[in-house]
């Protein structure tokens, strides 16, 4: 009951002052509505950026033999997969749940001839229906051409194909040397042109699994990577944790790990830039913290000097600190709430609205990305719990100050 | 025993090196339910004598022994529970919390307080509303009556911890003639009504008379005792 009446004088004191409530709440209000709009509008940029690398190129995770990233732009055709290591691989991936698909590659590097010029060229060898099951946007990437990886087939990236002049339906030739070192060549056809993609193997060929391994003169199948799609990509930080403590019971004759497991995260340098946003997004929250910090604390400031007297009566006639303390941090988190609920009915309009407006934008050669802000009920939660959190701080200086104020001294104000 | 007891109460207040006694070397005695006033001329110790009987200061010296507790004892804490369980006051301003009604003004203590029950509440409120004459106005903002309503409501909202002692600090000072013997009037009909004792400062010599002891000061120092024999209103 006490409770409750020290938050029905809190809220009447919010309405004596309307005009002053009004406008530090509009404060709280426009911190909380644009901290939600640039944490949905960045949201969905940045899952829509890594959608594309993720979904068209890397997979969600990679599984490589032991080593294999350290030294990963040389593309080495030493650090392979064998047919055993790869069943043992499959059969952990069997037993985590959430793997949705998942694509063995063998990458290698080699010269591409136009039969006029030759350059160089990076190409992965893939199964096309796991392929297409693990990075669905790929097929998406062709701008030339179609998705026909059959074999004696050729997927060429779009600079290499401009520069060496190059169309779908060309004839072109791949060279490349084995892990022996030797020489081995074979005709392909061009069905394809890609458009890059940001990252690393954004300018990759794709051929046949079996093309691969006949130019390479593999006896029997080695894999560079197993790519993996994951149902949800929400669930990477438990798969990548599963499948690290599956595998890392595989030992080779030394004893040492035999595979290793990473992210997306670790692979692209795209991360970098997702980080940012993070960052970005962290310290938009830390602005909404300072401007709900100095809006309430000011706010308070002037209401426990203003009614410095009836502090001086409701402490004469006998309310205990507490109470005193209690009723105006109650006020400062009153306009905390109203602020936090207001903004997020705001900002979830706001935020709805701009779906509905179907705003497009580019990366790279990406063009009309539909943008689709999306908040979380986790951002709702975080961001109110900081205004309030924020809001109950700001005003226990102000708040203690009025409950060790001296009756006497808080009477005798003017 | 008496309600309040003063053996060489001083009370010093310093002005940089200089020490100023506001309250020198004070002895009385008050019975309960008193209707006692302490008049003087602006200056005398009047308000400082209240505010030490209230415990909302502390004597420099001496000792005050109030309601069987020594005042001079108790912490900050301590006192202000005191005050809420055996004083009401009663100030010059009023002082209604103005975001609350008329009924809420005199529920308060009984609520933030006292924690008394709500049907013990309701009742007490009600008839207190009855006595001093606003049960027709409970629903109205401290902003919406009169100076002497404010302080009738007041004289509720000090008798409302059925208190063994009521301070009211020139309750009177505020309000028009005819007003002020209304309040007076008011004030020791709830004497005799509650047996709580009243002690009010005043600096009209009008007023003073419907008290039953006066003591007069001067210079923070009783110079005079009188004893009113009379009865009925001013």
């Amino acid at each position: 009951m006490a409770a409750f009446n020290l938050l029905k004088i809190a809220l009447r004191n919010l309405l004596r002052y309307r005009r002053r409530t009004l406008f530090t709440s509009s404060l709280i209000i426009i911190g909380v509505v644009f901290v939600l709009v640039f944490v949905a509008v960045t949201g969905s940029i940045k899952g829509l950026l890594i959608g594309q690398i993720t979904d068209s190129m890397l997979g969600h995770i990679q599984i490589h033999k032991k080593g294999y990233v350290a030294s990963i732009d040389n593309l080495p055709l030493t650090v392979m997969m064998g047919p055993k290591a790869v069943e043992t691989v499959e059969n952990v991936i069997k037993t985590i749940p959430g793997i949705e698909a998942y694509s063995p590659r063998i990458k290698f590097g080699g010269l591409f001839s136009n039969y006029r010029e030759t350059t160089n060229i990076r190409l992965n060898g893939v199964i096309p229906e796991k392929e297409l099951d693990t990075v669905p946007l790929l097929p998406g990437r062709i701008i030339a051409g179609k998705w026909d990886l059959a074999k004696g087939n050729v997927l060429i990236p779009e600079l290499l194909a401009k520069g060496m002049d190059v169309n779908a339906g060309d004839s072109i030739v791949i060279i490349a040397t084995n892990k022996d070192g030797s020489v081995n060549g074979k005709q392909f056809t061009v069905s394809g042109i890609l458009e890059s993609v940001t990252g690393p193997g954004g300018r990759d060929g794709y051929i046949h699994i079996d093309d691969a391994a006949e130019i390479l003169r593999m006896e029997e199948v080695e894999i560079s990577e197993i790519a993996l799609r994951l149902r949800d990509i929400e669930m990477m930080p438990g798969v990548h944790d599963a499948l690290t403590e599956a595998l890392s019971e595989e030992r080779n004759k030394a004893g040492k790990p035999m595979f290793e497991v990473h992210t997306w995260e670790k692979l692209s340098p795209f991360y970098n830039i997702a980080r940012m946003i993070d960052i970005m997004t962290f310290f938009i929250k830390i602005m909404l913290i300072a401007m709900v910090l100095i809006s309430i604390m000011n706010v308070m400031i002037m209401a426990v000097y203003e009614r410095m007297r009836e502090i001086g009566t409701i402490s004469a006639i006998g309310t205990m600190p507490g109470r005193i303390l209690s009723m105006f941090v109650l006020e400062g988190l009153s306009i905390g709430v109203l602020g936090a609920l207001a903004g997020n009915i705001l900002g979830c309009a706001i935020i709805y609205i701009l779906n509905l407006s179907h705003i497009t934008f580019n990366f790279g050669r990406q063009t009309g990305l539909v943008l689709a802000p999306r908040v979380q009920g986790e951002d709702l939660l975080i961001i109110t719990v900081i205004v309030l959190a924020v809001s109950a701080v700001a005003s226990l200086q102000p708040a203690f100050k009025a409950s060790r104020m001296e009756p006497i001294e808080a009477l005798r104000h003017v | 025993m008496e309600l309040i007891s003063a053996k060489n109460l001083y009370k010093e207040y310093k002005l940089g090196e200089v020490s100023q006694r506001a309250l020198d070397d004070l002895n009385f005695k008050i019975e309960p339910a008193s209707f006692l006033s302490f008049v003087g001329p602006s200056g005398s110790g009047k308000t400082t004598l209240l505010n030490l009987i209230g415990c909302l200061d502390v004597p420099s010296g001496g000792s005050l022994t109030v309601a069987g507790a020594d005042v001079l004892k108790l912490d900050r804490k301590e006192r202000a529970a005191f005050r809420g369980r055996h004083m009401g006051f009663i100030f010059q301003d009023f002082n209604l919390i103005p975001v609350l009604t008329v009924y809420e003004n005199i529920e308060y203590p009984l609520i933030l307080v006292q924690n008394v029950p709500s049907e013990e509440r309701r009742r007490r409120v009600l008839s207190l509303l009855e006595s001093v004459g606003m049960m027709a106005h409970k629903g109205k903002y401290p902003d919406q009556i009169s100076g002497g309503q404010k302080q009738r409501v007041a004289i509720a909202r000090a008798l409302v911890t059925a208190p063994e002692l009521v301070l009211a600090d020139e309750p009177t000072a505020n309000l028009d003639s005819k007003t002020a013997y209304m309040i007076i009037d008011l004030m020791k009909a709830m004497k005799e009504k509650s047996g709580t004792a009243f002690i009010f400062s005043t600096h009209d010599q009008k007023i003073v008379g419907a008290a039953d002891i006066i003591y007069s000061l001067e210079d923070g120092k009783i110079v005079g005792r009188k004893e009113m024999k009379k009865h009925g209103s001013i």
